[in-house]
């Protein structure tokens, strides 16, 4: 099936997110969306799917213009969606996930569990996977819950199918198998938009580039333009590729953690007696898949696991066992990975967030009250200092980019006397200027001699950063290798397998 | 291959779900009377007017004189017109001069009466007015202000009689004691909470109920609070020093709870707006998430606030039992006003000053609507005062709603959310 | 730079569910809490032990079969059931030393052994009509059954739903007002379901439309119910009761043959209408909720409606129509309260019985079998305290009222263990 967009045009409020966007899919081939976050991918594909109403423009199928009400008109033209963050009820089966929206029933209006059952597996048998229709998805790894969004995509004869940022949870193996799928739909002549910001996936399947920025789109290019070609009008300007760094200046091993193991309110072993130390002066970067236990071990560190075994010590000085308050106080800067959600206040001005973990003594608080004066005065100074770009500082936070949130979170935390710096997902989200002043910022506490932990499920960015690369899977250390290690021996560890001779 | 500083090109770029950059630049051109319309202070007055419409409607409707007219509305509808107006006019004029100033009465100290009561029954509402907007601040939903009030009255009540104390000192204690009694049975759920995760809405519901047969066993049993030698469910008087004084003499109700409102009102807005313990109390309300990682004992916190929020409520069950009914309590002292108290507290905006304004306009519909039940040709239920606080709180709860009626310009941005909605679990 | 290509390594069963290794976890809860219990077994059965014998009658006069009278000497009984406790105190106690957790049959044979202990302390030297005891159970427990049903069908549907209590009043009011008027109970009926679902409208409107806390619109459309209804009853009802608030009410009718079952026979199948109307609807609504297309995409909104949304279910439209029905199914509640057992409207009848249906909701988490046998507990609770200041307890009856609730808070705060609500009820739908 064909599809056609014309002069796609979406605003909220005083912002557009799309401009009179053109975009054309012919039957049968892979056709990648490349855009930066906030371009505006997203939003263009949910008008395709009738989740938003655009303002201007049509779409076309096989040349007949279509007036999609909601997601349920779009499914009924024959498309589909694979999900960034999957559409799937957690308790809910495979089955019933699948046949949800257009259930078939039985006398007295009984769901026809066994109809769903045989087409989810007819429909992974032709794919070569198994699935098992009665599992309960919340139960499944990410890597499965995605088949499980294929497959009900498909279930629906779908012609056209969107696969949003689809690896950004998988394995390279796991994404491997993915671009085999999507290559056998694209032979059975399935029209295939797969919308990723990951130069690498886009040359290695695409058969078409379109690149939006701002919205817009920007250019056409073909899968074999080079990676800086297709970087530079992605952003819109030459991109600084490289994070500077010089050999690292080690100190003592000041932090060292030692058997520690995380225990969740089901008793499972999220983190899984891990042990590892961080000396002055480098990098060590945590590397794993989303979910194998990277976000417990942080929070570990930071004290906000109720149950952790083992040992965590800085500066010889136990940690396990302390509240958050006493781990900051012993000076641990902590970049959380959701920072929207465990960084920030969004409701509270910028002053008020960077003073947000010293609330309980001087500088900022004495007898009891605020000092709204130097509070003021030490926002501007960071604000001017980390270039955050807002209003001024009594903007809430929520009002700014993604990147300029991270500028205040990193403010905060850099601006106390650190003895252990560790950032979860540092750069997730953020737009590529930003990327870059996290990304010196980082280097520069390395550089000051500060032990740094970076946890990234990027795997480009944990080799620009690490010293030294830990891969977690499945809640424990697989290995501590060289930051010079190949990748697809990372990948292999990653998968949870450490190849001979790879171990530091 | 390059070296390990190499980074691959375009590869730095992680996407986040569904950010959207934030635009700022806004035209400037005509907004300025669209903010003024659209100011909260608006809206609320406008609801106000809405539900007092809507309540003179009801009263119209129900009124038997207009029943009447309207039984030859076709012969002469002007009549049935005259009887609605009379009546809603009746009604309403019977609310001002129940709540603000009686022009029958013949000389300024008694046409002003009124409002002295109307600043005596706003006064329990201030005070549990500001527990609750306390704790919905810190993102808590206090039900349990009935409940909070009768331990507090109970406690406060039974030094008042049992005790003999010098003045002031016993005034004192007495006070303390309903405190300390209101902030233990609010502490309770902050604790429960804290510890085992449970919804406090659903614990504050219950220990209402745990606390009102509480003290009804308490009030029917002798050596308890019953009354020595009685056999009503009541305790007997307060002494003397234990009773708030008047502060305007005899001849007016009104009694130094209203200066302890006032107190609490400043307390309050000093707690959140100057305060460390209040930004961290702010910073679980709005994100605990956030605050538990800024190295804020969110477990903590909420006992806290639970306790100062009970101990606000148990303020206004001080007031009740040695201010306004001194002659002993019953197990309805709490007289709805915690309940009451979560009208107040949506309609100030959990804000103290809000708070003092919105107590003290229910205050004023409660000391009305007894006139209006007791005025002679007007006669209508104290019930309809439940009826206009709550449409009141309604309709402000959606501005969207007043907009509409009133035709007025659509805000730029999202609706707001009056309270931060979450409740993945429930413990049970 | 050039592109990675990795082998095609195999993988290690991904499709498996992810299996850590985990450790157990001990919980002490049940058995601290049984030891409590067990304690105050033994000071109330055995140290302040009431003699005489317990006479339990399991059958009225005029049963056609006739059950034989239980008589319990209620010190041995005490003495007996204490024994027990302890004993099945000290197995939860060894099976949580084991890893083991504490199953619910356990913690059922300890409620139901400290229930007879309790009774036949209670009733020493007196006799229990327990068949009066459990046909009050029934009554007491239909508005909470039917505020039940309605509170999981809008929680699961993803709506919180505390207007519970002002759905039941309004459905007592109108109910009692239309069937006055018309003479015609089943009218009234009807009236009931509207009431409860205006109010439902309004809670759907406030909280789908305009975003309002649905916790707020809840309490506030209480204090609306109560404020509306109790206005109108002074204003019109009691101006001419005869003509405005005297509805008939419902005949009983006995089934045939199930009514002659002993024991069950009188408490379940000599009833009205309203109560037939409950077990269908019990049935009904646990069937629907679980078996069929409208309960699939039900829950599939209150866990997760963006999901629900991508699939084509009108989220906001399912959720409206489904709080509506649970306003009408609550208001056949509140119709019991006037056409079944008070035969009048009076100020605040309900008398907080919502709230003890919102209890049942949780406690019996969020399916509506479980709710339904919660909300008989709660009505159990509450009629044995009627039973036994019948009899001259010798427990305030205070306390015996304290109860339900007290057993609600012991359950919010986990001694049944933490139960997961819909993920998304309480959180307003917005696309995007």
């Amino acid at each position: 099936m064909k599809l056609q967009l014309r002069g796609i045009t979406k605003r909220f409020g005083a912002l557009t997110a799309n401009d009179h966007i053109d975009l054309t899919v012919e039957p049968g081939e892979i056709h990648a969306l490349l855009g930066e976050n906030g371009a505006g991918k997203s939003t263009l594909m949910n008008v395709l799917y009738g989740l938003y109403q655009a303002d201007e423009g049509e779409i076309l199928l096989d040349d007949v213009v279509q007036h999609f009400q909601g997601p349920g008109d779009a499914m009924s033209a024959g498309i589909g969606m694979v999900h960034q963050h999957f559409m799937l009820i957690p308790v809910f089966t495979v089955a019933e996930n699948v046949m949800l929206g257009h259930e078939q029933t039985r006398s007295g209006g009984r769901l026809d569990v066994a109809a769903a059952r045989k087409r989810v597996s007819d429909i992974s048998e032709r794919f070569g996977f198994s699935l098992d229709p009665d599992a309960i998805v919340g139960d499944l790894p990410v890597g499965v819950q995605q088949r499980v969004e294929i497959v009900k995509a498909l279930s629906r004869n779908a012609n056209v199918l969107v696969f949003d940022e689809p690896t950004a949870v998988l394995t390279p193996q796991e994404t491997d198998e993915l671009m085999a799928i999507m290559k056998q739909l694209r032979d059975e002549g399935t029209s295939i938009v797969f919308i990723t910001h990951k130069l690498r996936e886009v040359r290695e399947v695409a058969d078409r580039i379109t690149v939006i920025r701002l919205g817009k789109v920007v250019g056409e290019a073909s899968p074999t333009a080079t990676n800086a070609e297709l970087a530079s009008l992605m952003v819109g300007r030459p991109v600084e590729l490289t994070v500077h760094k010089e050999a690292p200046k080690l100190g003592g091993a000041t932090f060292t953690v030692r058997d520690l193991s995380v225990i969740d309110h089901l008793g499972q072993l999220v983190v899984n007696s891990v042990s590892f130390e961080v000396q002055e002066g480098e990098v060590l970067a945590i590397a794993g898949v989303q979910g194998n236990g990277q976000t417990e071990l942080t929070e570990a560190i930071l004290g906000l696991q109720p149950h952790t075994k083992g040992s965590i010590k800085l500066d010889g000085v136990e940690l396990v066992g302390s509240t958050p308050r006493k781990v900051l106080d012993a000076g641990v800067g902590f970049v959380p990975e959701d920072r929207s959600e465990d960084g920030l206040v969004k409701q509270f001005t910028i002053a008020e967030n960077l003073m947000l973990d010293r609330s309980t003594g001087a500088p900022f608080v004495k007898a009891g009250n605020v000092q709204r004066g130097y509070r003021d005065d030490f926002a501007r100074e960071k604000s001017k200092e980390f270039d955050v770009r807002s209003q001024g500082i009594e903007s809430p936070a929520g009002s700014l980019s993604g990147g300029n949130q991270q500028k205040v979170v990193l403010a905060r935390e850099l601006s106390r006397d650190l003895r252990l710096f560790v950032a979860a997902q540092p750069t997730r989200g953020i737009d590529v200027g930003s990327i870059e002043f996290v990304h010196k910022r980082i280097v520069a506490t390395r550089d000051a001699g500060i032990p740094v932990i970076v946890v990234s499920t990027e795997l480009d960015e944990v080799v620009a950063l690490a010293d030294r690369i830990a891969v977690m899977y499945r809640g424990g250390i697989v290995g501590i290798v060289p930051a010079n290690t190949p990748r697809e021996i990372l990948g292999l560890m990653m998968a949870g397998e450490l190849p001979a001779g790879a171990a530091a | 291959m390059s070296d390990t500083t190499h980074n691959p090109p375009g590869t730095v770029q992680p996407v986040a779900p569904g950010e959207t950059p934030t635009d700022t630049t806004q035209p400037r051109s005509n907004k300025v009377l669209a903010e003024i319309l659209n100011s909260s202070v608006v809206i609320s007055i406008l609801a106000v007017v809405l539900a007092m419409i809507a309540g003179a409607i009801l009263i119209a409707l129900t009124d038997p004189k207009v029943h009447a007219a309207a039984g030859y509305f076709l012969a002469r509808p002007g009549d049935t017109i005259a009887a609605v107006w009379q009546s809603a006019t009746g009604a309403y004029g019977a609310l001002f001069q129940g709540a603000i100033y009686n022009f029958k009465r013949p000389d300024f100290l008694n046409g002003i009466r009124p409002l002295t009561e109307t600043l005596t029954f706003a006064t329990p509402l201030i005070l549990a007015g500001l527990g609750v907007g306390l704790a919905f601040r810190v993102g808590m939903f206090n039900i349990g202000g009935r409940g909070q009030m009768l331990i507090a009255a109970a406690c406060a009540g039974w030094v008042g009689f049992t005790l003999d104390l010098p003045p002031v000192v016993h005034l004192l204690v007495a006070v303390a004691a309903g405190i300390i009694g209101g902030a233990f049975w609010g502490g309770i759920v902050g604790l429960l909470k804290a510890r085992t995760g449970a919804h406090e809405v659903i614990i504050t519901i219950m220990l209402n109920y745990v606390a009102f047969y509480l003290i009804t066993f308490m009030l029917s049993t002798q050596g308890l609070l019953q009354a020595p030698g009685s056999n009503v469910p009541k305790s007997a008087a307060m002494a003397p020093n234990a009773v708030l004084p008047k502060l305007l003499g005899d001849r007016y109700n009104l009694h130094a709870g209203f200066l302890l409102a006032l107190i609490a009102v400043v307390f309050v807005w000093w707690l959140f707006s100057r305060s460390s313990i209040g930004f961290r109390f702010r910073a679980v309300g709005e994100n605990p998430n956030a605050a538990r990682v800024a190295g804020i004992d969110v477990k903590n916190t909420y006992v806290y606030a639970m306790l100062l929020s009970g101990g606000l409520i148990g303020l206004a069950g001080v007031s009740q039992v040695l201010g306004t009914v001194t002659s002993g309590f019953d197990n309805g002292i709490d007289a709805g006003i915690g309940f009451d108290a979560i009208t107040v507290a949506l309609l100030g905006r959990s804000r103290p000053g809000g708070i003092l304004i919105a107590g003290i306009l229910f205050g004023a519909l409660k000391a009305g609507g007894y006139s209006m039940q007791a005025t002679q040709g007007v006669n209508v239920p104290i019930d309809i005062v439940l009826v206009l606080q709550a449409l009141i709180v309604l309709f402000i709860a959606a501005p969207p709603l007043v907009r509409a009626i009133f035709f007025l310009p659509k805000p730029d941005g999202s609706p707001r959310v009056s309270r931060r909605a979450a409740k993945k679990e429930v413990s049970a | 730079m050039s592109t990675v290509t990795t082998d095609q390594q195999a993988q290690p069963a991904a499709d498996a569910p992810i299996v850590l290794e985990t450790v157990v976890v001990r919980s002490w809860k049940a058995p601290i809490a049984f030891g409590i219990f067990t304690v105050i077994a033994f000071l109330l059965f055995i140290i302040w032990h009431r003699d005489g014998n317990s006479t339990f009658r399991l059958s009225s006069d005029g049963d056609l079969i006739q059950l034989p009278t239980v008589v319990l000497p209620a010190t041995v009984t005490g003495i007996v059931v204490t024994i027990l406790l302890a004993g099945v105190t000290a197995l939860s106690a060894y099976l949580v030393t084991t890893g083991k957790k504490v199953p619910l049959w356990l913690i059922t044979v300890f409620g139901v052994l400290f229930m007879v202990g309790f009774l036949s302390w209670a009733a020493a030297g007196k006799a229990i009509p327990i068949t009066g005891l459990l046909l009050g159970t029934v009554a007491l427990s239909v508005p909470l059954i039917f505020g039940a049903l309605g509170g999981v069908i809008s929680e699961r549907v993803g709506v919180v739903n505390i207007a519970i209590e002002g759905q039941l009043l309004a459905g007592a009011f109108s109910s009692a007002f239309v069937a006055s008027l018309t003479g015609n109970a089943f009218l009234g009926l009807i009236a009931a379901m509207i009431a409860g679902m205006l109010v439902s409208f309004l809670l759907a409107a406030f909280s789908i439309k305009y975003l309002v806390d649905q916790v707020i619109v809840g309490v506030v459309l209480n204090v609306l119910v109560v404020g509306l209804t109790s206005f109108l009853y002074s204003q019109v009802l009691t101006k001419d009761e005869n003509l405005f608030n005297n509805p008939p009410k419902f005949p009983r009718i006995n089934i045939p043959i199930l009514s002659e079952i002993p024991l069950i026979g009188p408490v379940l199948f000599r009833q009205t209408i309203i109560i037939y109307l409950m077990y269908i609807a019990v049935a009904v609504v646990f069937f629907c909720l679980f078996y069929t297309r409208w309960g699939l995409r039900l829950r599939a909104v209150g866990e997760h409606p963006q999901a629900a949304d991508t699939v084509g279910i009108n989220v906001n439209r399912t959720r409206f129509w489904n709080v509506a029905l649970a306003g009408a199914i609550v208001g056949l509640g509140g119709a019991y309260f006037t056409l079944g057992s008070v035969g009048a409207f009076n100020k605040e009848m309900t008398a907080g019985a919502g709230y003890i249906a919102l209890a049942a909701v949780i406690f019996g988490r969020w399916d509506p079998l479980k709710a339904t046998l919660a909300a008989l507990l709660f009505g159990f609770t509450q009629n044995l305290q009627f039973a036994l200041s019948a009899i001259g307890s010798p427990v305030p009856s205070a306390f015996m009222l304290m109860l339900p609730y007290v057993v609600t808070i012991f359950a919010v705060a986990g001694l049944v263990g933490i139960s997961r609500g819909p993920a998304a009820a309480g959180k307003p739908y917005v696309k995007g």
